[in-house]
């Protein structure tokens, strides 16, 4: 059946954990047993756990553009924003570069954002011990609110530029998040709708049209926002518009940019005179 | 969409467009080929043309015809492993007319000479949709069990397929009828909701006026 709307997500977790009423919906949906959705799931987060493992900071992707900046990242030995930030920051390089090199990665909720969930949720269970149970849980919250922001608006950036997918991540991510802390559903929607208005109009203009710049990056700032908007939602606050109001402003906000801003190649980064310098090197 | 849409698939990166559903289409050319092929033309149109190379979109399709999945580790070495396997493949792009901006068009053949011509657009996500088989148009995903009947195109065959589909409890999501002319040679396509038991297609070839049946299940898990 699928979620159409956060408010249905959270009726339906009125009187169960959210990341339940999810399961449950996929259950129905695929007409699959709780123990084979959650294993499926499973698999998911060992993939997802194995993506920042397989990182080889010697690899370059075939254009070049991608590489090492994840080992860079998490070598440099007094990172400004502490150690925990910092495990952040490289793990969302090391994912999204081992995506550029062809390694195998999750997308979600697509390739170019795959390093948004695990840049998040690796650090936080290695430095709290959370079991890898809550972390599988995570991941039905986040496909929960992504499911959603699919439905309502997009998650391709050739429809919706870099919001419809480093943002749609960014705010899946924090929903996850609050879920780990022992957040409320309410919470999560909150951190859900904060992190997507952050990145509201966020341009899709990768050099060359490649999965690579500066779209690695790109997953760094999906973290970091998730984090952010999580302890926001987490310490109470919450935005003035709610969560499906925003979802449905991100979505008009796509329709009305320009087609060289969605994943074509053709303005922004792409269309700089290095960017098209590049391009014409790859032909 | 259902969830698993949403988070996943697993796969070779860089793009679910441009490298799993890449992969798709070729594993798809090789499941309605009916075996590995031992020539593959491989032609790109739009954005598969132009970003291709960047995003191991050539590479992926050769994979998918080595019967590699999109998770595949060995994706990126499929050239190497397709040269090792004899299949000799061949790539460039061509201008298609009115057709999605990621789309691939594949000639097939396999060891018993069979050709087979296979037009497919990758959606985004990883999912795609077959266009065209052999120049007959046809539309589906693969994401379901999918039946792809070649018949003549008279009355009854498609009630004589369904009699049989029924016998084997099995329930038609979606139903598509395609033909070149009256008369002539036609395509269904049949989505169903639950894998066909074993002993369903060679019935169905079986049929009077069925020249070719291909049973596809790609479930990936």
């Amino acid at each position: 059946m699928s979620f159409g709307s956060v408010e249905a997500l959270l009726a339906a977790s009125e009187h169960t954990p959210l990341w339940r009423a999810v399961l449950e919906d996929d259950c129905r949906d695929r007409a699959v047993g709780e123990s084979e959705s959650f294993e499926r799931m499973t698999g998911l987060w060992r993939a997802m756990v194995r993506s920042v493992s397989d990182y080889d900071g010697a690899r370059r992707s075939a254009s070049g553009l991608s590489g090492g900046q994840g080992a860079k990242m998490a070598a440099t030995g007094d990172a400004l924003c502490g150690p925990f930030w910092q495990a952040v920051i490289a793990t969302a390089l090391k994912v999204g570069e081992h995506n550029a090199c062809m390694g195998r990665i999750v997308a979600a909720p697509t390739a170019g954002a795959s390093g948004v969930m695990p840049a998040v949720l690796i650090p936080l269970m290695e430095r709290d011990g959370l079991s890898e149970e809550i972390m599988v849980q995570c991941l039905y919250v986040a496909a929960g609110f992504g499911q959603v922001i699919a439905a309502r608006a997009s998650i391709a950036g050739a429809e919706g530029g870099c919001q419809a997918e480093i943002g749609s991540a960014s705010a899946m991510a924090a929903a996850a998040l609050v879920h780990a802390r022992g957040g409320a559903g309410a919470q999560m929607a909150a951190a859900c709708a904060m992190a997507l208005q952050n990145v509201m109009g966020l341009v899709c203009d990768p050099v060359a049209g490649l999965v690579e710049e500066p779209c690695v990056r790109r997953n760094v700032m999906g973290a970091v926002n998730a984090l952010a908007c999580a302890d926001m939602a987490l310490a109470g606050i919450a935005g003035a518009v709610p969560c499906d109001e925003v979802i449905d402003a991100a979505a008009a906000v796509g329709r009305l940019m320009p087609a060289s801003l969605r994943e074509t190649g053709e303005g922004g980064l792409a269309a700089t005179p290095t960017g098209r310098r590049i391009a014409e090197r790859m032909k | 969409m259902n969830i698993f849409d949403i988070m996943g698939p697993v796969m070779v990166g860089p793009s679910s467009s441009h490298t799993a559903g890449a992969c798709r289409i070729g594993l798809m050319g090789r499941r309605l080929l009916g075996s590995q092929p031992v020539r593959a033309d491989v032609r790109l149109h739009g954005s598969f043309a132009a970003t291709g190379a960047g995003h191991g979109t050539d590479r992926a399709i050769v994979a998918g015809l080595l019967g590699m999945k999109p998770d595949d580790p060995d994706l990126p070495r499929s050239f190497q492993l397709a040269r090792e396997a004899g299949m000799a493949v061949t790539m460039g792009p061509v201008e298609l007319r009115d057709a999605h901006p990621n789309t691939a068009l594949l000639t097939l053949e396999n060891t018993e000479g069979r050709v087979l011509e296979l037009s497919a657009s990758s959606l985004g996500g990883g999912r795609i949709r077959v266009n065209a088989i052999d120049g007959l148009e046809a539309a589906f995903s693969g994401d379901l069990p999918t039946l792809i009947i070649r018949n003549e195109d008279r009355p009854g065959i498609v009630s004589e397929v369904s009699r049989v589909l029924s016998r084997y409890d099995a329930n038609i999501a979606t139903m598509q009828l395609y033909r070149d002319r009256r008369g002539g040679l036609a395509v269904m396509v049949i989505e169903c909701d639950e894998p066909l038991p074993p002993g369903t297609r060679e019935e169905l070839r079986a049929l009077d006026g069925v020249v070719r049946c291909t049973y596809l299940d790609l479930g990936e898990g």
